[in-house]
Formats: structure tokens, sequence, C-alpha cells
């Protein structure tokens, strides 16, 4: 498995996003500055991290989803190469058009930054496939911008397409039907502003993390 | 040539901040407020000739989120 880890100025969990790619694939990913145009050869995971690209200029993620970079993400999402995008990683998804809607402001203002309840939506795509469907896990959130927002119409597609791959099981950020990640149209992009790869290790107190990185493993290699 | 971007929360789209803006002035004893929004004013060093076509383009591709945001553009002629 060739997975790859973009890393914008600014970003700051990319790092323990490819300490849990190792961990759980065994191999280090290829850690990819936001100025390249092209991904290693033969990438067939793709990483988003979170932290707090270009200082979170403009909206969050706006300025990354503009990189040279993202462009050659975007090609290899259209060919089906899976791309999960945590926390910042998810406002640059949503910011290049990838997926839908948009992360606003939090609801209270407040950064948000401890473990949240989510349960899983849907166990059927390639990122969630080791969990059961309903099955409830402990993800941790950091961030000030996870308020999830769409029309009404997206959200109803959304939800009828089986798109919603996490919710929040308690109130969070003020996200739009508790939505807490959501897969695109082929299934092979995922955005959740929960951060799995915090939760990989006993040391973590928790390894609800690990399956999602598992999942992929399986259904990459 | 000059012009000014306004960005604002489209219609129907819940503001934190300008509700909290709303409370703080609500604080500070002014009671007629009956709705605040907070939107961002971006000004553009332009090219002279830059068409209103071009800086509706900047305005789709980066200023405004169009998801969630409107725009209106203002320009010195």
């Amino acid at each position: 498995m060739t997975s790859a880890v973009v890393v914008f100025p600014g970003s700051n969990c990319d790092r323990d996003l490819a300490s849990a790619i190792k961990l759980v694939t065994g191999k280090s990913p290829k850690m990819v500055w936001h100025r390249e145009t092209e991904l290693p050869q033969g990438t067939d995971l793709i990483a988003i991290p979170g932290g707090f690209s270009y200082g979170d200029y403009l909206r969050s993620g706006a300025m990354a989803a503009r990189s040279p970079i993202m462009r050659a993400v975007g090609d290899a999402a259209g060919r089906g190469v899976p791309v999960i995008g945590v926390c910042n990683g998810f406002q640059v998804l949503t910011e290049a058009g990838l997926l839908p809607g948009a992360l606003m402001r939090n609801a209270g203002l407040h950064f948000v930054c401890r473990r949240v309840g989510l349960k899983v939506e849907n166990s059927q795509s390639i990122f969630t496939s080791s969990y059961d469907s309903g099955e409830e896990i402990g993800v941790p959130v950091a961030h000030h911008d996870g308020n999830f927002q769409a029309d009404a119409d997206t959200l109803d597609r959304l939800e009828g397409d089986g798109r919603v791959a996490f919710r929040y099981t308690e109130e969070v950020n003020g996200s739009a039907r508790s939505i807490a990640g959501i897969l695109n149209a082929q299934g092979n992009v995922l955005g959740m502003m929960p951060h799995p790869e915090r939760v990989v290790e006993p040391a973590h107190g928790s390894i609800d993390g690990r399956r999602l990185f598992e999942g992929l493993l399986e259904a990459v290699a | 040539m000059k012009a000014r971007v306004f960005v604002t929360l489209r219609p129907g789209v819940l503001d934190p901040q300008g509700r909290a803006i709303h409370h703080a002035l609500e604080g500070l004893g002014f009671d007629g407020v009956n709705d605040v929004r907070a939107g961002k004013l971006i000004e553009l060093d332009l090219a002279d000739g830059t068409s209103d076509e071009e800086i509706g383009e900047m305005c789709r591709k980066l200023l405004a989120n169009t998801v969630i945001e409107n725009f209106r553009i203002e320009r010195d002629s």
C-alpha cells in the first residue's frame, strides 16, 4: 500500500495521521508538500490532515483547497483512489468541491476539544467496513469550525444515499442533522471532523479509530 | 482601479458570530437591535480594465463560498 499524507503550511496532525497509517499498514506514508503538482507513483490512499492550513485565513480550508497538489488529489479521487480528510482535511475537501456542504463556525462559538460519541451510520463503505452499522464509538474532536451545513435537498440526498458515515450522539457544534462525517457519491472520499488517528493505540485510552485504518488497508490491499 | 467585495452569509444560514455580536450589543444597553449578520469586506487593487466578469470569477473561485455565502461587487469607476 502506497499512501500519501498531504502537508500544508499550518497542518499539525500530519504526523499523527502518518503514524496511525504506519501502525496499521506497516508502511510509512509519503509526506507530500502542498506545492507539489503530482502524487507519488502508485498512490492508493490519500490522507488530508487536520490543523490550521494557512492560518484558517479567509475560510478554514479555503486557501489549501486551491493549492497546486489539490488538482492531483481531485484527479486521483475521480479515478477512485480513496481520500480521507480529517478535521481541517474535511474543510479542505468541501472547499475543493470534492464533498458537498460547508463547515461553519461552531454554533456555540467555542473551540470544542474532547472525546465525543459517534454512531457509525453506514458500515458498507471502504472506510467503515470494520465497524457494525449503528455501532457507537468514542473519537476526539478538536475544532472551531465543525458546524456542517448544507441545503435541505443536499442533506436529504446524503441521508437517502447512505452517505452519512458518522453522526454525533451528542450536541457538539450545531451540525445539521448531527452529521460528523460524509462520503462522496462514489464512496471513495470521506470527510470527518473527529480524529480517528488519535485513538489507535492503547496508550491513547481507546482504539476506536483503529478499525477505520484497518478497513481501509483491507479494501485497498 | 479599486473594487470592494462584500461577502455575506446567505439568508437563512445561521450566523453564530452575528448572534454573539447581537447579544453583546444588548449587553451594552442597545436594545433596539433586531438582528445582526457579520460578513467580510475584501478590498482589491486591480489593473485598469479588469472586467466585472473577472471579479465575479475571483469571488466564485475563492473569495466567497457560494454554498453558504453571497457576494456583492462595488467598484470605483
